[in-house]
């Protein structure tokens, strides 16, 4: 069932390219705009009482939350709702699986184009934090690709989620228990370090946090710890993965 | 080798049986109907056939191939036709079948060729541009098949290629289906429209509660377990349940219809029977009197 071949995995993405072509605007224009509204709102009603976090502006430090908050919202909620619908209302998997396609070449393929989305849809917040005295770096270039692999990961989990939540309903449940608390709780609005123990020690679990870091340090300076930052998000990338294959084949093949 | 061949094989959902010891082969360039009433396991016979159920007993082999192992092999060179539409709704109709020429492995070179070909036997090329949601029914369907025969399939699986369409759409398919046939393509049709099955099928395996309860050509099945002849006898409910009474004293099988009871067999009868209309037995006796179901 793992086995994955070329014209299968090419197959599902021109499906996914083809179909995205048809509701491009907007999804961009929500995926761009959400953030960018988080940066602002935060950016300056936070920032007209808080002066520095961390030793840079705090719009400075907003605008790298609202990169992962982009990632996460481009990513996490495709999975979910594109799954859903092309699962239980327009059976597209049913028509998928009649041809040449296993169910792992579809996670891996719509959880790439997804990432690939969700990697650039998180350079906006970036482009506008230049507007805000944001100082571009070299390091900043590899954030289209901290995106890509975060973005991958969110959206493997997603299409787990909606394996497991089956309707559309459900999916309140999983926004409200695990996703807000998430990226609340990722360094995106207000450091961790600020936080009891109990909230930092979960936060290295938080994929999301990860991210943050990474895209912080992308954009002030790379440290050791990032390894541990990139293998976080790899092993999160491929536990999701293998987890989404898992849910969705006990779904689509009985 | 038969373009399928299925050996004993269960389905099982919980506490239900939905496939019970089916054995069939379906050889190559013959088109055969799989008839029988909702629930009966064709379906699911279906799905078992593109792998995407597992059989839990009895081997499936699809064009040679060992399925569900090889189930990727075997549909590279199958078309499917579901009975659900699954199309892609925000697509225009070239856009579907191009994105069915990359799954099915098209070449570049090959794909836009495919593309006409297909256009013109589902009759659609003068709609190559309209969006899938903006299509009637019948073009719909039409598009499922034309998707279906993209790569040009040795194999086709038609679940109910005509349910709930209209007398004139449904004649417009059978002339597609009936010229897929003509050019050799195997097929394996589900079906509950008897019609369906006596026009398109060389063969039929009439199904119910998951078995085949009988398989052979229709004009076959037809006389060896009907005869040549029905009469159909009318009038009110007590004097028909006298009527069934008294011929199945004399040997003969019935079937009630809803407003009357048919005498099956009773071409050789010496006028013993009652006053009825008579008239030539059909695929429908044979379904009903196996099943016990009504007919669409």
């Amino acid at each position: 069932m793992l086995r994955m071949e070329r014209s299968g995995l090419m197959g599902v993405l021109v499906r996914e390219v083809i179909n995205f072509g048809t509701f491009w605007r907007a999804s961009t224009f929500s995926a761009i705009v959400q953030p960018i509204v988080y940066l602002l709102a935060f950016g300056f009603g936070f920032g007209s009482l808080v002066d520095k976090v961390g030793g840079v502006r705090y719009i400075e430090f907003v605008a790298i939350g609202t990169v992962a908050t982009a990632i996460l919202f481009s990513s996490v909620f495709s999975g979910i709702f594109g799954t859903l619908l092309k699962w239980k209302y327009q059976r597209t998997y049913d028509a998928l699986l009649a041809a040449p396609v296993s169910v792992s070449e579809i996670v891996t393929a719509e959880s790439a184009w997804i990432g690939v989305r969700s990697g650039i849809y998180g350079c906006a917040p970036l482009i506008v934090g230049f507007f805000f005295g944001l100082d571009p770096t070299p390091g900043m270039l590899l954030v289209p690709a901290i995106g890509i692999l975060t973005g991958f990961g969110f959206a493997a989990a997603g299409m787990m989620i909606a394996a497991i939540v089956e309707n559309f309903d459900n999916t309140s449940y999983v926004q409200s228990l695990i996703i807000t608390p998430m990226f609340l709780l990722a360094g995106t609005f207000f450091p961790i370090d600020q936080l009891p123990e109990w909230a930092r020690v979960a936060s290295q679990a938080n994929p999301l946090y990860h991210c943050v870091e990474l895209v912080r340090h992308a954009s002030f300076g790379f440290e050791t710890v990032d390894l541990w930052h990139t293998a976080a998000l790899l092993i999160f990338a491929v536990v999701m993965w293998c987890l989404a294959n898992w849910r969705l084949t006990g779904r689509l093949i009985d | 080798m038969p373009a399928i061949s299925v050996h004993h094989v269960v389905k099982r959902y919980g506490p239900i049986t939905a496939v019970d010891g089916l054995d069939f082969d379906v050889p190559e360039g013959t088109c055969v109907g799989l008839l029988g009433p909702n629930g009966a396991g064709k379906s699911t016979t279906m799905r078992m056939l593109t792998g995407q159920t597992v059989a839990d007993e009895g081997e499936i082999e699809v064009l040679g191939l060992p399925m569900p192992a090889e189930s990727k092999a075997a549909r590279a060179q199958m078309g499917v036709v579901p009975q659900l539409d699954n199309l892609d709704i925000a697509l225009t109709v070239e856009q579907t079948l191009s994105v069915f020429a990359y799954l099915y492995r098209v070449s570049r070179r090959e794909r836009k060729d495919a593309i006409d070909r297909v256009l013109q036997i589902g009759n659609l090329a003068e709609r190559r541009d309209s969006r899938v949601d903006k299509l009637s029914g019948g073009m719909r369907r039409r598009l499922l098949i034309a998707r279906a025969l993209v790569h040009t399939p040795r194999l086709m699986l038609l679940d109910e290629p005509t349910v709930g369409l209209d007398p004139q759409v449904r004649q417009e398919l059978w002339g597609l289906i009936g010229g897929l046939r003509a050019q050799g393509t195997s097929i394996l049709m589900s079906t509950h429209y008897i019609e369906e099955a006596e026009r398109l099928a060389d063969t039929v395996l009439i199904m119910s509660h998951g078995k085949a309860v009988a398989a052979g050509k229709p004009s076959d099945l037809v006389r060896d377990l009907v005869g040549a002849q029905v009469t159909e006898v009318y009038g009110p409910q007590e004097e028909l349940v006298e009527v069934e009474a008294q011929v199945k004293a004399q040997g003969y099988r019935t079937r009630r219809t809803g407003t009357s009871i048919a005498i099956l067999g009773t071409e050789s009868s010496n006028g013993e029977l009652p006053e009825g209309a008579t008239r030539v037995a059909s695929l429908e006796d044979v379904f009903v009197l196996l099943t016990g179901e009504e007919v669409e």
